[in-house]
């Protein structure tokens, strides 16, 4: 079933256009990956999705019972949070809070959802860690598991492995296989075209100004650009 | 010694330096809550910026004789933080330098009101007690302490009751609103009770020396404490300690009551620092 819908999406900042006349489809349950070169506006796109952006032209409808209160979210990382003072059971439980309304604490079900979702992705032990000591692995975890307080439906992940060691990468690329089979929609952002192939069901690639390509990894493995750039490596 | 204790108690039994307590440590408690995220958001000058309109609204109210100027001044600082907060990201002048904008633009003004339109003799002296406190603390009406109860409350109030919201989206604004917080709203709740506490603070400290009273205890517990929960109770507590030292010192010594309390915030402020490089290196021994 449709979750998302693009339609005919223009975006840009300030008369400059990133990108132009997107059409494509999200169904629950599906697995994007939206690939392409650094500036290509794939951070644009996954902000107009957020609402974060108004398009220039187009839309974005959900459907499916898609509400803001379903979507999690797990950003590139900003220079604020490099010296914040904050234990990793706060962060977490921060992904609540689009639950409480005008409610000034946590009630006990928010609460341990967030020590379920740090036990889930394994950050448990930290919890009452300082957040900007720990590795940049176990960050992206930890905003992860907040993502995952915030929505049960649908995720997006821009740059969920940018400066990740291997092994972390790895991890990382197995616990949102893990989520996806679980039954949660995931629209990620990559520049590993050959891991995104690998674990994607779709592919969104967009070039400058326009998509290149949408659709299933299969037929992105078919097609020109997918030849071009998931080359050998991708074809496992 | 007993000396000094005697004294203590001599004074406490005036009821103006009771008041002067209360009101300072009042003040100091709603500017530690704020400190803390503004330094954080970067914001650390907008205490400043905004203290500067404060005086120049102070003196665009006493040319006009009014004789309560919170009614002029309290409106226009709100109005001139909200407009501040909003020009964050995307303006055309960039958040510091419409601060600096605001802030020099206003002193100028002020003062040059001040100097066409006073009738007062003593225009020097009016100027520098506005800019660095006065010893109008020790000379508080009931009314104005009840006034300064009464918003105290206030802000502890909504401080209290979004503590949560203002740590997400200090932390993280994109990821709030993406998720359906009202991150907008927050902001300017946040602006609307930190141009009440500069105004009120003008009152302990004066204009210049605001951001002192607001950064500093904020970053005496960042050295130390690591939690969001921890660093705001500690500064909080800091802050307290602080200006009440520095009140009781300043009655005792006859020194400027608002410099005496950021002398001794600076000093809370290198005692942390030594506190916080001790532990972090005795951590980094231990591996
Ligand atoms: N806030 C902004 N203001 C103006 N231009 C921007 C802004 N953010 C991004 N851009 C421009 O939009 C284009 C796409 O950026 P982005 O979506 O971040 O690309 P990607 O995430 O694919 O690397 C880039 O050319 C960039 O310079
Ligand atoms: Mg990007």
């Amino acid at each position: 079933m449709p979750q998302l819908t693009c339609q005919n999406l223009t975006l840009g900042y300030e008369g400059k256009t990133v990108v132009s006349d997107l059409s494509f489809v999200v169904n629950t349950g599906d697995y994007l990956c939206i690939v392409g070169e650094n500036g290509s506006g794939k951070s644009t796109l996954m902000r107009a999705i957020l609402k974060l952006k108004t398009p220039t032209s187009g839309q974005i409808v959900p459907s499916d019972g898609l509400t803001p209160n379903d979507i999690g979210y797990l950003p590139q990382q900003t220079v604020i949070q490099k010296d914040f003072p904050a234990s990793v059971r706060e962060v977490v439980r921060s992904g609540c809070l689009n639950r409480c309304g005008l409610r000034p604490m946590y009630n006990r079900a928010e609460k341990q959802m967030a020590e379920d979702n740090m036990q889930k992705l394994g950050v448990a032990p930290l919890a009452r860690r300082c957040y900007r000591e720990l590795s940049g692995g176990q960050q992206q975890r930890i905003l992860l598991a907040r993502a995952l307080c915030a929505a049960q439906k649908i995720l997006l992940l821009d740059e969920p492995v940018a400066g990740l060691d291997p092994k972390a990468t790895a991890d990382m690329y197995e616990l949102i296989a893990k989520l996806n089979k679980d039954g949660i929609t995931i629209i990620m952002i990559s520049h590993d075209v050959a891991a995104s192939v690998k674990f994607a069901s779709h592919i969104l690639h967009i070039g400058r100004q326009s998509a290149l390509f949408v659709g299933t990894k299969e037929d992105y493995l078919k097609s020109d650009a997918g030849r071009v750039y998931a080359g050998a490596g991708g074809e496992k | 010694m007993t000396e000094i204790a005697d004294k203590f108690v001599l004074y406490f039994q005036y009821p103006f330096v009771q008041y002067a307590l209360i009101v300072g440590v009042l003040i100091a408690l709603c500017s530690s809550l704020l400190g803390v995220t503004l330094v954080l958001k970067r914001f650390s000058f907008i205490g400043d910026g905004l203290s500067h309109v404060a005086f120049g609204a102070m003196a665009i109210a006493a040319a006009m004789n009014l004789t309560n100027n919170f009614l002029l001044v309290l409106p226009v600082t709100i109005i001139c933080a909200i407009l501040l907060l909003r020009t964050g990201q995307n303006a055309k002048i960039k958040g510091d330098a419409a601060i600096a904008m605001i802030s020099v633009g206003t002193l100028a003004i002020g003062y040059l009101i001040m100097n066409v339109f006073s009738k007062s003799s003593n225009l020097a002296g009016d100027v520098c007690t506005t800019l660095f406190g006065s010893t109008s603390i020790l000379t508080l009406t009931m009314t104005e302490v009840w006034l300064c109860v009464i918003l105290s409350v206030l802000v502890i109030g909504v401080f209290l009751l979004f503590y949560h919201k203002i740590f997400a989206v200090t932390f993280d604004e994109d990821f709030s609103t993406a998720t359906g917080v009202k991150a907008k709203v927050y902001n300017l709740i946040l602006a609307v009770v930190i141009a009440v506490v500069i105004v009120l603070a003008m009152n302990l400290v004066g204009a210049l020396l605001i951001s002192a009273l607001v950064i500093f205890p904020a970053l005496s517990a960042m050295r130390v404490f690591k939690s969001f929960k921890a660093v705001t109770v500690c500064s909080l507590i800091v802050s307290v300690v602080c200006a009440a030292l520095g009140l009781l010192i300043s009655i005792i010594a006859g020194t400027p009551v608002g410099s005496t309390i950021v002398a001794v915030d600076i000093a809370g402020f290198f005692i942390f620092s030594m506190a916080g490089f001790i532990t972090t290196k005795g951590l980094m021994r231990r591996g």
